[in-house]
Protein backbone atom coordinates (compact mmCIF):
# COMPACT_ATOMS: atom_id res chain seq x y z
CA UNK A 1 0.00 0.00 0.00
CA UNK A 2 1.28 3.42 -0.88
CA UNK A 3 2.37 5.62 1.99
CA UNK A 4 2.87 9.14 0.87
CA UNK A 5 2.39 12.32 2.89
CA UNK A 6 0.53 15.15 1.23
CA UNK A 7 2.63 18.05 -0.01
CA UNK A 8 1.90 19.90 3.21
CA UNK A 9 2.63 16.78 5.25
CA UNK A 10 5.99 16.36 3.55
CA UNK A 11 6.94 19.90 4.45
CA UNK A 12 5.86 19.32 8.04
CA UNK A 13 7.89 16.11 8.16
CA UNK A 14 11.02 17.86 6.88
CA UNK A 15 10.52 20.52 9.53
CA UNK A 16 10.16 17.90 12.27
CA UNK A 17 13.52 16.42 11.36
CA UNK A 18 15.27 19.77 11.93
CA UNK A 19 14.20 19.88 15.55
CA UNK A 20 16.18 17.02 17.03
CA UNK A 21 19.77 15.82 16.99
CA UNK A 22 18.65 12.35 15.84
CA UNK A 23 15.90 10.90 13.66
CA UNK A 24 14.53 8.62 16.36
CA UNK A 25 13.27 11.61 18.35
CA UNK A 26 11.06 12.50 15.42
CA UNK A 27 8.94 9.39 16.05
CA UNK A 28 6.12 10.93 18.10
CA UNK A 29 5.63 14.00 15.91
CA UNK A 30 5.80 11.84 12.79
CA UNK A 31 3.16 9.51 14.20
CA UNK A 32 0.94 12.50 15.00
CA UNK A 33 1.36 13.72 11.47
CA UNK A 34 0.67 10.30 9.96
CA UNK A 35 -2.43 9.83 12.07
CA UNK A 36 -3.72 13.16 10.91
CA UNK A 37 -3.23 12.19 7.28
CA UNK A 38 -4.17 8.50 7.37
CA UNK A 39 -6.42 8.06 10.41
CA UNK A 40 -4.96 4.94 11.96
CA UNK A 41 -1.90 2.70 11.98
CA UNK A 42 -1.85 -0.41 9.86
CA UNK A 43 1.28 -2.54 9.85
CA UNK A 44 2.13 -1.22 6.37
CA UNK A 45 1.98 2.33 7.56
CA UNK A 46 4.07 1.63 10.64
CA UNK A 47 6.67 -0.13 8.48
CA UNK A 48 6.76 2.82 6.12
CA UNK A 49 7.34 5.20 9.04
CA UNK A 50 10.12 2.96 10.32
CA UNK A 51 11.67 3.25 6.86
CA UNK A 52 11.37 7.04 6.86
CA UNK A 53 13.09 7.32 10.22
CA UNK A 54 15.57 4.51 9.75
CA UNK A 55 14.23 2.63 12.79
CA UNK A 56 13.66 -1.08 13.31
CA UNK A 57 9.98 -1.83 12.64
CA UNK A 58 9.44 -3.05 16.17
CA UNK A 59 10.38 0.36 17.57
CA UNK A 60 7.47 1.91 15.75
CA UNK A 61 5.03 -0.86 16.78
CA UNK A 62 6.10 -0.44 20.39
CA UNK A 63 5.64 3.31 20.20
CA UNK A 64 2.19 3.06 18.69
CA UNK A 65 1.07 0.53 21.29
CA UNK A 66 2.49 2.46 24.25
CA UNK A 67 0.86 5.82 23.56
CA UNK A 68 -2.91 5.78 23.84
CA UNK A 69 -3.55 8.64 21.42
CA UNK A 70 -2.38 6.56 18.46
CA UNK A 71 -5.24 4.57 16.98
CA UNK A 72 -4.53 1.07 15.80
CA UNK A 73 -8.05 0.61 14.52
CA UNK A 74 -10.15 2.78 12.29
CA UNK A 75 -12.30 5.11 14.39
CA UNK A 76 -15.39 7.06 13.46
CA UNK A 77 -15.26 10.48 11.90
CA UNK A 78 -15.80 11.90 15.37
CA UNK A 79 -13.90 10.34 18.25
CA UNK A 80 -15.86 11.12 21.41
CA UNK A 81 -13.42 10.97 24.33
CA UNK A 82 -15.24 11.42 27.62
CA UNK A 83 -13.16 11.99 30.72
CA UNK A 84 -14.36 9.84 33.61
CA UNK A 85 -11.57 10.58 36.06
CA UNK A 86 -12.43 11.80 39.53
CA UNK A 87 -13.31 15.48 39.10
CA UNK A 88 -15.47 14.72 36.06
CA UNK A 89 -17.08 11.74 37.77
CA UNK A 90 -17.98 13.88 40.78
CA UNK A 91 -19.99 16.01 38.36
CA UNK A 92 -21.75 13.23 36.50
CA UNK A 93 -19.40 12.07 33.74
CA UNK A 94 -20.58 8.49 34.01
CA UNK A 95 -24.15 9.54 33.29
CA UNK A 96 -22.93 11.25 30.16
CA UNK A 97 -21.18 8.11 28.99
CA UNK A 98 -24.33 6.07 29.59
CA UNK A 99 -26.41 8.64 27.79
CA UNK A 100 -24.09 8.78 24.77
CA UNK A 101 -24.04 5.00 24.59
CA UNK A 102 -27.82 4.81 24.63
CA UNK A 103 -28.38 7.64 22.20
CA UNK A 104 -25.84 6.35 19.72
CA UNK A 105 -26.71 2.71 20.28
CA UNK A 106 -23.13 1.67 20.95
CA UNK A 107 -21.01 0.48 23.83
CA UNK A 108 -17.83 2.19 24.98
CA UNK A 109 -15.12 1.31 22.47
CA UNK A 110 -17.55 0.87 19.57
CA UNK A 111 -18.30 2.87 16.43
CA UNK A 112 -21.76 3.66 15.07
CA UNK A 113 -22.82 1.75 11.95
CA UNK A 114 -22.71 4.95 9.87
CA UNK A 115 -19.06 5.38 10.83
CA UNK A 116 -19.70 8.77 12.37
CA UNK A 117 -19.06 8.30 16.07
CA UNK A 118 -16.68 6.27 18.21
CA UNK A 119 -17.19 6.48 21.98
CA UNK A 120 -14.33 6.03 24.43
CA UNK A 121 -13.58 6.88 28.05
CA UNK A 122 -10.33 8.70 28.74
CA UNK A 123 -8.27 9.78 31.73
CA UNK A 124 -8.10 13.32 33.11
CA UNK A 125 -7.89 15.81 30.25
CA UNK A 126 -6.44 18.59 32.38
CA UNK A 127 -9.60 20.66 32.31
CA UNK A 128 -11.25 19.57 35.57
CA UNK A 129 -12.33 23.10 36.47
CA UNK A 130 -14.86 22.82 33.66
CA UNK A 131 -15.95 19.27 34.39
CA UNK A 132 -17.48 17.23 32.94
CA UNK A 133 -15.24 17.38 29.88
CA UNK A 134 -15.06 15.59 26.56
CA UNK A 135 -12.79 15.85 23.55
CA UNK A 136 -14.14 15.40 20.06
CA UNK A 137 -11.12 14.75 17.85
CA UNK A 138 -8.78 17.63 18.77
CA UNK A 139 -11.30 19.93 20.43
CA UNK A 140 -12.40 20.31 24.04
CA UNK A 141 -16.07 20.56 25.06
CA UNK A 142 -16.51 21.58 28.66
CA UNK A 143 -19.13 22.08 31.36
CA UNK A 144 -21.17 19.41 29.59
CA UNK A 145 -24.81 18.60 30.17
CA UNK A 146 -27.17 16.20 28.40
CA UNK A 147 -28.70 19.19 26.57
CA UNK A 148 -25.29 20.34 25.39
CA UNK A 149 -24.46 16.83 24.20
CA UNK A 150 -27.68 16.66 22.19
CA UNK A 151 -26.96 19.97 20.52
CA UNK A 152 -23.39 18.96 19.80
CA UNK A 153 -24.32 15.60 18.28
CA UNK A 154 -26.86 17.36 16.06
CA UNK A 155 -24.29 19.85 14.93
CA UNK A 156 -21.69 17.18 14.20
CA UNK A 157 -24.22 15.20 12.17
CA UNK A 158 -25.10 18.30 10.18
CA UNK A 159 -21.42 19.14 9.63
CA UNK A 160 -20.81 15.72 8.16
CA UNK A 161 -23.64 15.86 5.62
CA UNK B 1 0.58 38.23 54.16
CA UNK B 2 -0.05 40.30 51.06
CA UNK B 3 -2.96 38.36 49.67
CA UNK B 4 -3.46 40.70 46.75
CA UNK B 5 -0.25 39.79 44.94
CA UNK B 6 -1.03 38.44 41.48
CA UNK B 7 2.08 37.50 39.55
CA UNK B 8 1.42 34.73 37.06
CA UNK B 9 -2.16 35.50 36.13
CA UNK B 10 -1.80 39.27 35.74
CA UNK B 11 -2.19 39.14 31.96
CA UNK B 12 -4.48 36.22 31.30
CA UNK B 13 -7.71 38.20 31.13
CA UNK B 14 -6.54 40.82 28.64
CA UNK B 15 -7.93 40.51 25.13
CA UNK B 16 -5.39 38.71 22.88
CA UNK B 17 -3.20 38.02 25.89
CA UNK B 18 -1.43 35.31 23.88
CA UNK B 19 0.01 37.78 21.36
CA UNK B 20 3.48 39.24 21.71
CA UNK B 21 2.15 42.77 21.22
CA UNK B 22 -0.13 42.59 24.24
CA UNK B 23 2.58 40.91 26.28
CA UNK B 24 5.08 43.62 25.47
CA UNK B 25 2.60 46.41 26.24
CA UNK B 26 2.48 45.14 29.79
CA UNK B 27 6.26 45.08 30.14
CA UNK B 28 6.88 41.67 28.59
CA UNK B 29 10.44 40.72 27.59
CA UNK B 30 11.91 43.55 29.68
CA UNK B 31 13.17 40.93 32.12
CA UNK B 32 15.00 39.22 29.27
CA UNK B 33 16.62 42.49 28.27
CA UNK B 34 17.66 43.10 31.87
CA UNK B 35 19.01 39.55 32.22
CA UNK B 36 21.07 39.67 29.03
CA UNK B 37 22.35 43.22 29.37
CA UNK B 38 22.78 43.71 33.10
CA UNK B 39 23.21 40.32 34.72
CA UNK B 40 25.72 37.52 34.62
CA UNK B 41 24.27 34.01 34.36
CA UNK B 42 25.44 33.17 37.88
CA UNK B 43 23.65 36.21 39.27
CA UNK B 44 20.36 34.97 37.87
CA UNK B 45 20.85 31.56 39.46
CA UNK B 46 21.54 33.37 42.75
CA UNK B 47 18.34 35.42 42.50
CA UNK B 48 16.30 32.28 41.77
CA UNK B 49 17.93 30.57 44.76
CA UNK B 50 17.18 33.59 46.94
CA UNK B 51 13.56 33.60 45.79
CA UNK B 52 13.14 30.15 47.32
CA UNK B 53 10.77 29.16 44.49
CA UNK B 54 10.14 25.42 44.59
CA UNK B 55 9.17 23.24 41.65
CA UNK B 56 5.47 23.55 40.87
CA UNK B 57 5.18 20.23 39.03
CA UNK B 58 4.58 18.21 42.16
CA UNK B 59 7.84 17.33 43.87
CA UNK B 60 8.57 20.83 45.20
CA UNK B 61 12.34 20.77 44.71
CA UNK B 62 13.98 24.23 45.00
CA UNK B 63 14.51 25.43 41.42
CA UNK B 64 17.69 27.45 41.99
CA UNK B 65 19.33 24.53 43.76
CA UNK B 66 18.45 22.17 40.91
CA UNK B 67 19.99 24.58 38.41
CA UNK B 68 23.19 24.77 40.43
CA UNK B 69 23.72 21.00 40.03
CA UNK B 70 24.24 21.42 36.30
CA UNK B 71 27.95 21.45 35.46
CA UNK B 72 29.14 24.71 33.91
CA UNK B 73 31.33 22.97 31.38
CA UNK B 74 30.05 19.96 29.55
CA UNK B 75 31.27 18.06 26.52
CA UNK B 76 27.75 17.11 25.57
CA UNK B 77 25.16 19.80 24.88
CA UNK B 78 22.99 20.81 27.82
CA UNK B 79 19.21 20.90 27.52
CA UNK B 80 16.21 22.43 29.19
CA UNK B 81 12.86 20.62 29.13
CA UNK B 82 9.75 22.45 30.15
CA UNK B 83 7.31 19.95 31.59
CA UNK B 84 3.87 20.77 30.18
CA UNK B 85 2.52 17.25 30.45
CA UNK B 86 -0.11 18.28 33.03
CA UNK B 87 -1.45 14.78 33.59
CA UNK B 88 -1.99 14.51 37.33
CA UNK B 89 -5.77 14.17 37.76
CA UNK B 90 -7.20 17.38 39.17
CA UNK B 91 -4.52 19.61 37.62
CA UNK B 92 -5.40 22.22 34.99
CA UNK B 93 -3.25 25.25 35.69
CA UNK B 94 -0.48 24.94 33.10
CA UNK B 95 -3.07 24.98 30.35
CA UNK B 96 -4.09 28.50 31.43
CA UNK B 97 -0.49 29.71 31.43
CA UNK B 98 0.16 28.10 28.03
CA UNK B 99 -2.98 29.24 26.24
CA UNK B 100 -3.34 32.66 27.79
CA UNK B 101 0.19 33.83 28.52
CA UNK B 102 2.59 31.78 26.39
CA UNK B 103 5.16 34.56 26.16
CA UNK B 104 5.56 34.72 29.93
CA UNK B 105 6.58 31.05 29.78
CA UNK B 106 8.82 31.54 26.75
CA UNK B 107 10.55 34.49 28.36
CA UNK B 108 11.08 32.38 31.47
CA UNK B 109 12.59 29.59 29.39
CA UNK B 110 14.99 31.89 27.53
CA UNK B 111 16.20 33.52 30.75
CA UNK B 112 16.62 30.13 32.41
CA UNK B 113 18.65 28.88 29.44
CA UNK B 114 20.89 31.93 29.69
CA UNK B 115 21.35 31.42 33.43
CA UNK B 116 22.35 27.76 33.04
CA UNK B 117 24.21 28.06 29.73
CA UNK B 118 21.77 26.09 27.59
CA UNK B 119 21.18 26.54 23.86
CA UNK B 120 18.38 24.09 23.13
CA UNK B 121 15.07 23.79 24.96
CA UNK B 122 11.95 21.70 24.44
CA UNK B 123 8.46 22.17 25.75
CA UNK B 124 7.01 18.70 26.27
CA UNK B 125 3.25 19.26 26.12
CA UNK B 126 0.62 16.58 26.58
CA UNK B 127 -0.76 15.44 23.25
CA UNK B 128 -4.34 16.42 24.03
CA UNK B 129 -3.40 20.09 24.34
CA UNK B 130 -3.56 20.58 20.58
CA UNK B 131 -4.67 24.17 20.95
CA UNK B 132 -1.97 24.90 23.51
CA UNK B 133 0.69 23.46 21.21
CA UNK B 134 -0.57 25.61 18.35
CA UNK B 135 -0.52 28.74 20.50
CA UNK B 136 3.02 27.98 21.66
CA UNK B 137 4.24 27.40 18.09
CA UNK B 138 2.77 30.75 17.10
CA UNK B 139 4.30 32.49 20.12
CA UNK B 140 7.71 30.94 19.42
CA UNK B 141 7.53 32.22 15.84
CA UNK B 142 6.70 35.71 17.14
CA UNK B 143 9.58 35.58 19.61
CA UNK B 144 11.93 34.66 16.74
CA UNK B 145 10.65 37.56 14.63
CA UNK B 146 11.31 39.91 17.51
CA UNK B 147 14.87 38.68 18.02
CA UNK B 148 14.19 37.02 21.39
CA UNK B 149 14.93 33.51 20.15
CA UNK B 150 17.47 32.05 17.73
CA UNK B 151 20.98 33.29 17.13
CA UNK B 152 22.57 36.24 18.92
CA UNK B 153 19.53 37.21 20.98
CA UNK B 154 19.26 41.01 21.22
CA UNK B 155 22.85 41.32 20.11
CA UNK B 156 24.12 39.55 23.21
CA UNK B 157 25.88 36.74 21.38
CA UNK B 158 23.69 34.24 23.22
CA UNK B 159 21.68 31.66 21.17
CA UNK B 160 18.63 29.60 22.10
CA UNK B 161 16.40 27.37 20.02
CA UNK B 162 13.07 26.34 21.45
CA UNK B 163 10.81 23.57 20.14
CA UNK B 164 7.42 22.16 21.08
CA UNK B 165 7.23 18.40 21.44
CA UNK B 166 3.79 16.82 21.80
CA UNK B 167 3.24 13.74 23.94
CA UNK B 168 0.64 11.20 22.95
CA UNK B 169 -1.43 10.16 25.94
CA UNK B 170 0.68 8.61 28.70
CA UNK B 171 0.58 10.02 32.22
CA UNK B 172 3.94 8.50 33.08
CA UNK B 173 5.65 10.80 30.57
CA UNK B 174 5.16 13.61 33.08
CA UNK B 175 7.77 11.90 35.24
CA UNK B 176 10.98 13.66 34.31
CA UNK B 177 13.05 10.69 33.17
CA UNK B 178 10.14 9.14 31.25
CA UNK B 179 9.67 12.54 29.64
CA UNK B 180 13.21 12.43 28.30
CA UNK B 181 12.78 8.89 27.00
CA UNK B 182 9.61 9.97 25.26
CA UNK B 183 11.30 13.00 23.75
CA UNK B 184 13.98 10.68 22.41
CA UNK B 185 11.24 8.76 20.59
CA UNK B 186 11.03 5.81 22.95
CA UNK B 187 8.34 4.43 25.20
CA UNK B 188 7.95 6.44 28.39
CA UNK B 189 9.77 4.10 30.73
CA UNK B 190 11.35 5.98 33.64
CA UNK B 191 15.12 5.71 34.04
CA UNK B 192 17.01 4.73 37.13
CA UNK B 193 18.34 7.60 39.24
CA UNK B 194 21.20 8.31 39.79
CA UNK B 195 22.52 9.56 37.50
CA UNK B 196 20.25 12.57 37.88
CA UNK B 197 19.12 14.48 34.79
CA UNK B 198 21.18 17.51 35.84
CA UNK B 199 24.25 15.39 35.11
CA UNK B 200 23.08 12.82 32.54
CA UNK B 201 19.77 13.69 30.92
CA UNK B 202 18.42 14.20 27.44
CA UNK B 203 20.76 12.68 24.80
CA UNK B 204 23.12 12.03 27.67
CA UNK B 205 23.73 15.72 28.30
CA UNK B 206 23.11 17.68 31.53
CA UNK B 207 19.41 18.55 31.56
CA UNK B 208 17.13 20.78 33.59
CA UNK B 209 13.47 19.85 33.76
CA UNK B 210 11.04 22.35 35.19
CA UNK B 211 7.30 22.72 35.24
CA UNK B 212 5.50 25.42 33.22
CA UNK B 213 4.48 27.32 36.37
CA UNK B 214 7.99 27.21 37.84
CA UNK B 215 9.51 28.69 34.67
CA UNK B 216 6.75 31.30 34.30
CA UNK B 217 7.89 32.79 37.62
CA UNK B 218 11.41 33.44 36.37
CA UNK B 219 10.87 36.74 34.51
CA UNK B 220 9.22 38.21 37.61
CA UNK B 221 12.05 37.09 39.87
CA UNK B 222 14.56 38.70 37.50
CA UNK B 223 12.56 41.95 37.35
CA UNK B 224 11.78 42.34 41.03
CA UNK B 225 14.48 40.26 42.69
CA UNK B 226 14.64 37.08 44.71
CA UNK B 227 14.08 38.92 47.99
CA UNK B 228 10.81 40.36 46.77
CA UNK B 229 9.57 36.88 45.81
CA UNK B 230 10.76 35.35 49.07
CA UNK B 231 8.70 37.96 50.92
CA UNK B 232 5.49 36.43 49.62
CA UNK B 233 4.06 33.27 51.18
CA UNK B 234 5.64 31.56 54.17
CA UNK B 235 9.27 31.18 55.12
CA UNK B 236 9.64 27.72 53.57
CA UNK B 237 6.95 28.04 50.91
CA UNK B 238 7.68 31.27 49.13
CA UNK B 239 5.71 32.98 46.42
CA UNK B 240 2.27 32.50 45.02
CA UNK B 241 0.83 29.23 43.71
CA UNK B 242 -1.80 28.46 41.14
CA UNK B 243 -4.47 26.36 42.80
CA UNK B 244 -6.78 24.31 40.59
CA UNK B 245 -9.93 23.69 42.51
CA UNK B 246 -12.48 21.23 41.13
CA UNK B 247 -15.29 18.97 42.25
CA UNK B 248 -18.13 20.07 44.50
CA UNK B 249 -17.59 23.82 44.71
CA UNK B 250 -19.64 26.66 43.25
CA UNK B 251 -16.79 28.30 41.36
CA UNK B 252 -14.20 25.77 40.29
CA UNK B 253 -11.19 27.20 38.48
CA UNK B 254 -7.57 28.31 38.67
CA UNK B 255 -6.76 30.85 41.37
CA UNK B 256 -3.45 32.43 42.27
CA UNK B 257 -2.91 32.78 46.01
CA UNK B 258 0.11 33.21 48.23
CA UNK B 259 1.36 29.95 49.70
CA UNK B 260 0.27 29.55 53.29
CA UNK B 261 -3.34 30.55 52.63
CA UNK B 262 -5.87 28.48 54.60
CA UNK B 263 -7.51 25.76 52.49
CA UNK B 264 -10.78 26.90 54.04
CA UNK B 265 -10.32 30.33 52.49
CA UNK B 266 -9.84 28.78 49.05
CA UNK B 267 -12.87 26.51 49.31
CA UNK B 268 -15.38 28.77 51.02
CA UNK B 269 -14.43 32.26 49.87
CA UNK B 270 -12.44 32.10 46.67
CA UNK B 271 -14.28 29.16 45.12
CA UNK B 272 -17.67 30.13 46.52
CA UNK B 273 -18.12 27.21 48.88
CA UNK B 274 -20.01 23.99 48.32
CA UNK B 275 -23.45 23.67 46.76
CA UNK B 276 -26.54 24.89 48.69
CA UNK B 277 -27.23 22.64 51.60
CA UNK B 278 -24.14 20.48 51.10
CA UNK B 279 -21.28 19.96 53.48
CA UNK B 280 -17.65 19.04 53.09
CA UNK B 281 -16.68 15.40 53.35
CA UNK B 282 -13.12 15.18 52.06
CA UNK B 283 -10.48 17.00 50.05
CA UNK B 284 -7.65 15.67 47.90
CA UNK B 285 -5.25 18.58 48.38
CA UNK B 286 -2.57 18.33 45.69
CA UNK B 287 -3.62 16.09 42.83
CA UNK B 288 -4.81 12.50 42.75
CA UNK B 289 -1.59 11.05 44.18
CA UNK B 290 -1.71 13.05 47.39
CA UNK B 291 -3.34 11.40 50.42
CA UNK B 292 -6.89 12.56 51.15
CA UNK B 293 -7.86 14.92 53.98
CA UNK B 294 -11.00 14.59 56.08
CA UNK B 295 -13.24 17.66 56.31
CA UNK B 296 -11.91 18.33 59.77
CA UNK B 297 -8.29 18.25 58.60
CA UNK B 298 -9.11 20.32 55.52
CA UNK B 299 -10.70 23.06 57.58
CA UNK B 300 -7.59 23.45 59.69
CA UNK B 301 -4.72 23.16 57.24
CA UNK B 302 -2.93 25.91 55.35
CA UNK B 303 -1.76 25.45 51.77
CA UNK B 304 2.00 25.27 51.93
CA UNK B 305 4.55 22.49 51.55
CA UNK B 306 5.30 22.11 55.26
CA UNK B 307 1.74 22.13 56.65
CA UNK B 308 0.46 19.54 54.21
CA UNK B 309 3.53 17.38 54.78
CA UNK B 310 2.88 17.52 58.51
CA UNK B 311 -0.52 15.95 57.81
CA UNK B 312 1.07 13.14 55.82
CA UNK B 313 0.02 14.53 52.47
CA UNK B 314 1.50 17.03 50.00
CA UNK B 315 0.93 20.27 48.13
CA UNK B 316 1.71 18.38 44.93
CA UNK B 317 0.65 20.27 41.83
CA UNK B 318 -1.85 22.45 43.71
CA UNK B 319 -4.85 20.47 42.50
CA UNK B 320 -7.56 20.63 45.14
CA UNK B 321 -10.42 18.18 44.59
CA UNK B 322 -13.40 18.90 46.81
CA UNK B 323 -15.91 16.21 47.76
CA UNK B 324 -19.23 16.79 49.50
CA UNK B 325 -21.29 14.35 51.55
CA UNK B 326 -22.83 12.73 48.46
CA UNK B 327 -19.43 11.38 47.38
CA UNK B 328 -18.77 7.67 47.67
CA UNK B 329 -15.16 7.48 48.80
CA UNK B 330 -14.88 3.81 47.84
CA UNK B 331 -16.08 4.45 44.33
CA UNK B 332 -13.84 7.48 43.76
CA UNK B 333 -10.85 5.53 45.08
CA UNK B 334 -11.69 2.68 42.72
CA UNK B 335 -11.74 5.15 39.82
CA UNK B 336 -8.31 6.43 40.79
CA UNK B 337 -6.96 2.90 41.15
CA UNK B 338 -8.14 2.25 37.61
CA UNK B 339 -6.17 5.27 36.49
CA UNK B 340 -2.95 4.06 38.12
CA UNK B 341 -3.41 0.55 36.81
CA UNK B 342 -3.88 1.94 33.31
CA UNK B 343 -0.90 4.30 33.54
CA UNK B 344 1.70 2.05 35.17
CA UNK B 345 4.47 1.63 32.61
CA UNK B 346 4.89 -1.97 33.74
CA UNK B 347 8.64 -1.86 34.27
CA UNK B 348 8.62 -2.87 37.94
CA UNK B 349 6.66 -5.74 39.38
CA UNK B 350 5.35 -4.12 42.58
CA UNK B 351 3.81 -1.24 40.61
CA UNK B 352 2.54 -3.28 37.65
CA UNK B 353 1.09 -6.11 39.73
CA UNK B 354 0.15 -4.02 42.75
CA UNK B 355 -1.86 -1.44 40.83
CA UNK B 356 -3.66 -4.24 38.96
CA UNK B 357 -4.52 -6.01 42.20
CA UNK B 358 -5.77 -2.87 43.89
CA UNK B 359 -8.03 -2.13 40.95
CA UNK B 360 -9.36 -5.68 40.94
CA UNK B 361 -10.14 -5.65 44.65
CA UNK B 362 -11.73 -2.20 44.61
CA UNK B 363 -13.77 -3.16 41.56
CA UNK B 364 -15.17 -6.19 43.33
CA UNK B 365 -16.03 -4.15 46.41
CA UNK B 366 -17.87 -1.64 44.20
CA UNK B 367 -19.73 -4.51 42.50
CA UNK B 368 -20.91 -5.65 45.92
CA UNK B 369 -18.66 -8.69 45.93
CA UNK B 370 -16.08 -7.47 48.43
CA UNK B 371 -14.89 -9.60 51.35
CA UNK B 372 -14.13 -8.27 54.83
CA UNK B 373 -10.44 -9.19 54.50
CA UNK B 374 -10.15 -7.06 51.35
CA UNK B 375 -9.60 -3.91 53.37
CA UNK B 376 -6.45 -5.16 55.00
CA UNK B 377 -5.40 -6.75 51.75
CA UNK B 378 -5.47 -3.32 50.11
CA UNK B 379 -3.29 -1.91 52.88
CA UNK B 380 -0.87 -4.85 52.48
CA UNK B 381 -0.55 -4.28 48.76
CA UNK B 382 0.22 -0.61 49.35
CA UNK B 383 2.86 -1.68 51.82
CA UNK B 384 4.46 -3.93 49.21
CA UNK B 385 4.53 -1.19 46.59
CA UNK B 386 5.67 1.70 48.75
CA UNK B 387 9.37 2.38 48.48
CA UNK B 388 9.93 -0.61 46.20
CA UNK B 389 9.63 0.90 42.76
CA UNK B 390 11.89 2.57 40.28
CA UNK B 391 9.98 5.83 39.98
CA UNK B 392 7.67 7.73 42.36
CA UNK B 393 4.55 6.57 40.50
CA UNK B 394 4.39 3.39 42.59
CA UNK B 395 4.21 5.41 45.80
CA UNK B 396 1.77 7.79 44.13
CA UNK B 397 -0.63 4.94 43.40
CA UNK B 398 -0.77 4.03 47.08
CA UNK B 399 -1.69 7.58 48.15
CA UNK B 400 -5.42 7.50 47.51
CA UNK B 401 -5.88 3.87 48.58
CA UNK B 402 -3.98 3.87 51.83
CA UNK B 403 -5.29 7.22 52.99
CA UNK B 404 -8.94 6.36 52.35
CA UNK B 405 -8.59 2.92 53.93
CA UNK B 406 -7.24 4.64 57.03
CA UNK B 407 -9.53 7.64 57.19
CA UNK B 408 -12.75 6.26 55.70
CA UNK B 409 -12.52 2.62 56.74
CA UNK B 410 -16.17 2.70 57.78
CA UNK B 411 -17.19 3.35 54.17
CA UNK B 412 -15.31 0.28 53.00
CA UNK B 413 -16.82 -1.81 55.79
CA UNK B 414 -20.29 -0.58 54.98
CA UNK B 415 -19.90 -1.28 51.26
CA UNK B 416 -18.67 -4.82 51.89
CA UNK B 417 -21.33 -5.63 54.46
CA UNK B 418 -24.33 -4.06 52.71
CA UNK B 419 -23.17 -4.51 49.12
CA UNK B 420 -23.89 -0.88 48.45
CA UNK B 421 -22.38 2.50 49.17
CA UNK B 422 -22.82 4.32 52.46
CA UNK B 423 -24.11 7.27 50.44
CA UNK B 424 -26.84 5.09 48.96
CA UNK B 425 -25.98 4.38 45.37
C1 LIG C 1 4.07 9.80 37.64
C2 LIG C 1 4.54 11.22 37.63
C3 LIG C 1 3.90 12.15 36.83
C4 LIG C 1 4.33 13.48 36.79
N1 LIG C 1 3.67 14.36 36.00
C5 LIG C 1 4.10 15.64 35.94
C6 LIG C 1 3.45 16.58 35.08
O1 LIG C 1 2.49 16.26 34.39
N2 LIG C 1 3.93 17.86 35.05
C7 LIG C 1 5.01 18.24 35.81
O2 LIG C 1 5.41 19.38 35.72
N3 LIG C 1 5.62 17.38 36.62
C8 LIG C 1 5.21 16.09 36.70
N4 LIG C 1 5.88 15.21 37.51
C9 LIG C 1 7.06 15.69 38.26
C10 LIG C 1 8.33 15.63 37.41
O3 LIG C 1 8.91 14.35 37.54
C11 LIG C 1 9.39 16.65 37.85
O4 LIG C 1 9.55 16.56 39.22
C12 LIG C 1 9.01 18.08 37.51
O5 LIG C 1 8.70 18.22 36.16
C13 LIG C 1 10.17 18.99 37.83
O6 LIG C 1 9.81 20.33 37.61
P1 LIG C 1 9.62 21.35 38.84
O7 LIG C 1 10.79 21.13 39.75
O8 LIG C 1 9.62 22.69 38.23
O9 LIG C 1 8.34 20.98 39.48
C14 LIG C 1 5.44 13.87 37.58
C15 LIG C 1 6.07 12.94 38.40
C16 LIG C 1 5.62 11.63 38.43
C17 LIG C 1 6.33 10.66 39.32
S1 LIG D 1 6.91 2.61 39.49
FE1 LIG D 1 5.38 2.02 37.96
S2 LIG D 1 5.39 3.68 36.50
FE2 LIG D 1 7.30 3.89 37.69
S3 LIG D 1 8.83 2.74 36.53
FE3 LIG D 1 7.94 1.29 37.95
S4 LIG D 1 6.25 0.31 36.80
FE4 LIG D 1 6.82 2.16 35.69
S1 LIG E 1 -10.96 14.79 35.75
FE1 LIG E 1 -11.88 15.19 33.84
S2 LIG E 1 -10.64 16.76 33.01
FE2 LIG E 1 -9.63 16.27 34.86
Amino acid sequence: MAFEFSAEGKKAFENILTRYPDKESALLPTLHLAQKEFGSFTVDRMDAIAGLLGLPHVRVYRGVSFYTMYQRQEVGKYLLQVCTNVSCSLLGAEKLVTYLGETLGIKVGETTADGLFTLIEVECLGACGNAPVMMVNDDYYEDLTIEKLDALLDQLRRNSE
Amino acid sequence: MNSSEIILLQNVDRPNSESIGVYRESGGYKALVKALKEMKPGEIVEEVKKSGVRGRGGAGFPAGLKWSFVPKESEKPKYLCCNADEGEPGTFKDRVLIERDPHQLIEGIIISCYAIGIHTAYIYIRGEFVKGARILEQAIAEAHENGFLGKNILGSGFDVDLYVHRGAGAYICGEETALMESLEGKRGNPRNKPPFPAVVGLYGGPTVINNVETLSNVPHIVTKGGDWYAGIGTEKSTGTKLFCISGHVQKPGVYELPLGVPLKELIYNVAGGLGEGHRLKAVIPGGSSTPILTAEEAEKVTLDYESLEALGTALGSGAVIVMDETTCIVRSTWRLSKFYEHESCGQCTPCREGTAWMEKILARIVRGEGRPEDIDLLADICDNIFGNTLCPMGDAATGPVLSTVRKFRNEYEYFIEHKRSIVGN
